[in-house]
C-alpha cells in the first residue's frame, strides 16, 4: 500500500473533521436564543456569572469569525468546552463512555457480518431453496423492526421470562471487587442482548447481500474450473467463491458504520449502557450542548476512522486497486 | 378486423404494473398499507375512546375486558384508541421526511451527475460529510436545537438522509446523460434545464422510486426512535412515544410497548414489500435473486 494513499486519505478525513467543527459552531449559532445561556444549558440554570465568563472563553462578543477562529483553536488543543451538569470537561467524559460504545458497535458489526455472511453463503448454494426464501423474508423483517422494540422484546423474553442475561448496565455491582477475568465474563454476558439486538439488523441485510454477491460470483468461470479440478464444495464456496463475493460486502459494512452508531444510541438508551449514546440521550434531555457537540464530534470522528479502515481493508482484499491511487 | 396480430408496444409502465400485479407479496404489503393508512385515517370514526385519558385501572391485560380489547397502560389509557391515533403522525412525518429527502437527493445529485466538474466535486464533497454525521444523532440534535414540531422532525430527518438519494440520482444521472436519446435532445436545441428535467430525470425514475419507497420506511423508524427517546412533539400520541412512555413497566406488562412496536414494524414491512415489488417490476433481470 503506498503511503501518500494513506496520507491523502487520512488528511481528507481530518478536512471532514474540521468541517464537523464548523458545523457544531453554525448550530449553536443558529439556535435560537443567547449562545451562552445554550452553551450553558438551558435547564442548567446559569449564573450571571457563569455566562460571562462562557461569553469571555468563547469570545461570544466579537465577530463571528473570530468565534469561530476560538472554537476551532479551543478544539484543537483538545478543549471540548465543559459540562456545566456533570462539571468536567467534554473531553474526559467521552474518555469515559467511548469504550462501552467502541465495544457494543464492534461486536455487533461482527457478529453480524459473520453470521449473516454464513447465512448468505448457505442460502446462495440453492437459490431456490428453502434456506433463501428464509433469507428474503428474515432480511425484510430485519429492515422493518425498530431496533429500540427488539430490544425491549428481547429483554422480556431472555431477561424477564427466561432470565438468562442480565437486562441492563454493563457490569453487576457485586463484583466489583473480582478478579480480571471474572468481570470479562461479567461484561461478557451483559454485552449479549445489546450486541444481538443491534446486530439483527445489519445481519439480515448482510445475509440478503452476500446471497447475491455470491450467485453472481458463483456463476463465473473460475468457479466451474475450481469444480472442475475436484474441489471440495466447501472450498468452492468459502474459499474460491467468498473472497471474490466479499468486495461488496465490504463496501456495505463500511458505509453501515454510521447507520451502526445511530443504532448504538437507541440500544444503549434501552439497556442502560453506559456509552456515548446514553451520555447524548442525558445531555439532549439536560440541554447539555457541550456534551452534546463533544459526542456528535467523536462518533463522527469513529466514523471517518471506520471509511478510512475500509479502504485500507478494501485494497487489501482486492490487489488490482493497490497500485492505482 | 384482419387475424394480425397487434404488436403495439406495451408501455414500460404498464409492463412494470402487470409485473406488480402478480407479485403476491408487493399485493400483500399495499392491502396492509392502505388498511393500517384507513385505520388511522378514519378508525376514530368506528371506535370512539380517547388516548389522552385515563379511562381504566392501569395494566389490564388485553383480552379481559371486552371494552379494552388490547389492554391499558401504565396510567390506564386506552391502548386501542392510542393506536389509532398515534398511527397518524408517524405516517405523516415519515411521509414528509421522505419528500424531503427526495427533493434534496434529486436536486444535489442531478446537478451533480449533469454537469460534472467542480460542480459535481463539491456537491459529492458536501454529501460525503453529511454520510460522516451518524444520522439519529444529528438528527435529535437539529429536533432539540429548534424545539420538536412534527415539521421540525420531518425536516431533521429529511437533511440527514438525503446523502443516498443523492448518490443514486447521480449514478443514473451519469449513466443516463451519455446515451443517444440525451444528444438527440441537445441537437434539437434543448436547454440543459429542460434536459435535466423533461429527458433524464422521468427516465432515471424507476429507482427513485424505489428508493423513496424505501426511504419511508427509514423515515418513518427513524420518527419512532426520536419519539421513543421523548424527542418527538409532547403533545402528539404516536407509537414511539407510547414505546417510550411505557418502557419503565415492560417487566411487569408486556403489551402497552408491544402493539405500538407490532404497528411500527407492519408499517415499515407493508412499505418494504411494495418497494420490493416495485423493484422486481422495474428490473425484470433482478428477479432471480
Amino acid at each position: 500500500m503506498s503511503s501518500s494513499f494513506l496520507l491523502r486519505r487520512v488528511g481528507y478525513g481530518l478536512v471532514l473533521m474540521l468541517g464537523v467543527v464548523v458545523l457544531n459552531f453554525l448550530l449553536i449559532r443558529l439556535a435560537p436564543g443567547d449562545p451562552a445561556t445554550v452553551i450553558a444549558g438551558e435547564m442548567g440554570g446559569a449564573t450571571e456569572e457563569m455566562l460571562e465568563s462562557i461569553r469571555e472563553e468563547y469570545g461570544l462578543n466579537k465577530p463571528l469569525i473570530v468565534q469561530l477562529g476560538i472554537y476551532v483553536g479551543n478544539v484543537l488543543r483538545g478543549n471540548m468546552g465543559e459540562s456545566f451538569f456533570f462539571n468536567q470537561p467534554v473531553a474526559s467524559l467521552i474518555a469515559q463512555r467511548i469504550g462501552p460504545t467502541i465495544l457494543l458497535v464492534i461486536t455487533a458489526q461482527i457478529l453480524s457480518i459473520l453470521i449473516g455472511v454464513f447465512l448468505g453463503v448457505i442460502a446462495a448454494r440453492k437459490p431456490n431453496g428453502v434456506m433463501s426464501g428464509f433469507v428474503s423474508v428474515f432480511a425484510t423483517i430485519g429492515y422493518a423492526v425498530p431496533v429500540f422494540w427488539t430490544g425491549i422484546m428481547l429483554i422480556i423474553l431472555f431477561a424477564s421470562v427466561f432470565p438468562f442475561f442480565p437486562a441492563e448496565g454493563m457490569q453487576s455491582v457485586r463484583l466489583r471487587g473480582a478478579d480480571v477475568f471474572t468481570k470479562t465474563l461479567d461484561i461478557a454476558h451483559h454485552l449479549v442482548l445489546p450486541a444481538f439486538t443491534l446486530a439483527i439488523i445489519y445481519l439480515a441485510q448482510y445475509a440478503r447481500l452476500s446471497r447475491a454477491s455470491m450467485l453472481e460470483v458463483l456463476g463465473s468461470d473460475y468457479i466451474r474450473t475450481a469444480r472442475a479440478k475436484g474441489a471440495a464444495e466447501k472450498t468452492v464456496l468459502f474459499k474460491h467463491a467468498l473472497r471474490n463475493a466479499a468486495l461488496p460486502i465490504l463496501t456495505v459494512a463500511g458505509l453501515q458504520f454510521g447507520n451502526l452508531i445511530s443504532g448504538a444510541l437507541l440500544v444503549e438508551t434501552v439497556f442502560n449502557w453506559p456509552g456515548m449514546g446514553r451520555l447524548a440521550f442525558d445531555s439532549i434531555l439536560r440541554r447539555d450542548y457541550p456534551t452534546i457537540m463533544g459526542v456528535l464530534f467523536f462518533a463522527s470522528a469513529m466514523v471517518v476512522i471506520a471509511n478510512i479502515l475500509t479502504d485500507i481493508s478494501y485494497r487489501w482484499a482486492d490487489p488490482r486497486l493497490r497500485g492505482k491511487s | 378486423m384482419t387475424d394480425t396480430p397487434d404488436y403495439k408496444a406495451e408501455s414500460p409502465t404498464l409492463e412494470a404494473w402487470r409485473m406488480f400485479r402478480r407479485n403476491v407479496p408487493a399485493l400483500a404489503g399495499v392491502v396492509i398499507l392502505t388498511f393500517i393508512v384507513l385505520a388511522t385515517l378514519y378508525g376514530t370514526f368506528f371506535y370512539s375512546g380517547d388516548p389522552y385519558n385515563v379511562v381504566w385501572a392501569p395494566h389490564e391485560p388485553p383480552g379481559v375486558t371486552p371494552e379494552f380489547p388490547l389492554g391499558t397502560d401504565y396510567l390506564g389509557r386506552d391502548l386501542v384508541a392510542g393506536l389509532l391515533t398515534g398511527g397518524g403522525p408517524t405516517l405523516a412525518v415519515g411521509a414528509a421526511a421522505a419528500a424531503i429527502t427526495m427533493v434534496i437527493g434529486i436536486t444535489l445529485g442531478s446537478l451533480a451527475g449533469f454537469y460534472g466538474g467542480w460542480v459535481d466535486n463539491l456537491l459529492m464533497r458536501i454529501t460525503e460529510f453529511f454520510q460522516v454525521l451518524p444520522a439519529l444523532l444529528f438528527a435529535m440534535v437539529l429536533v432539540t436545537l429548534f424545539s420538536p414540531s412534527l415539521w421540525t422532525i420531518a425536516f431533521a430527518i429529511g437533511v440527514v438522509s438525503w446523502p443516498q438519494t443523492a448518490r443514486l440520482t447521480r449514478a443514473e444521472f451519469l449513466k443516463i446523460k451519455e446515451l443517444e436519446y440525451v444528444t438527440a435532445a441537445r441537437a434539437i436545441g434543448a436547454r440543459n434545464k429542460r434536459i435535466i428535467w423533461k429527458v433524464i430525470l422521468p427516465n432515471a425514475m424507476p429507482p427513485l422510486i424505489v428508493s423513496a419507497t424505501l426511504t419511508i420506511g427509514i423515515a418513518i423508524l427513524f420518527e419512532a426512535g426520536l419519539s421513543f427517546l421523548g424527542l418527538g412533539d409532547p403533545n402528539v400520541m404516536s407509537w414511539g412515544l407510547m414505546i417510550g412512555a411505557n418502557r419503565d413497566y415492560i417487566l411487569d406488562a408486556w403489551w402497552p410497548v408491544t402493539f405500538p412496536g407490532l404497528a411500527i414494524f407492519l408499517t415499515v414491512f407493508a412499505v418494504s414489500l411494495i418497494g420490493d415489488g416495485l423493484n422486481d417490476a422495474f428490473n425484470p433481470k433482478l428477479r432471480e435473486r
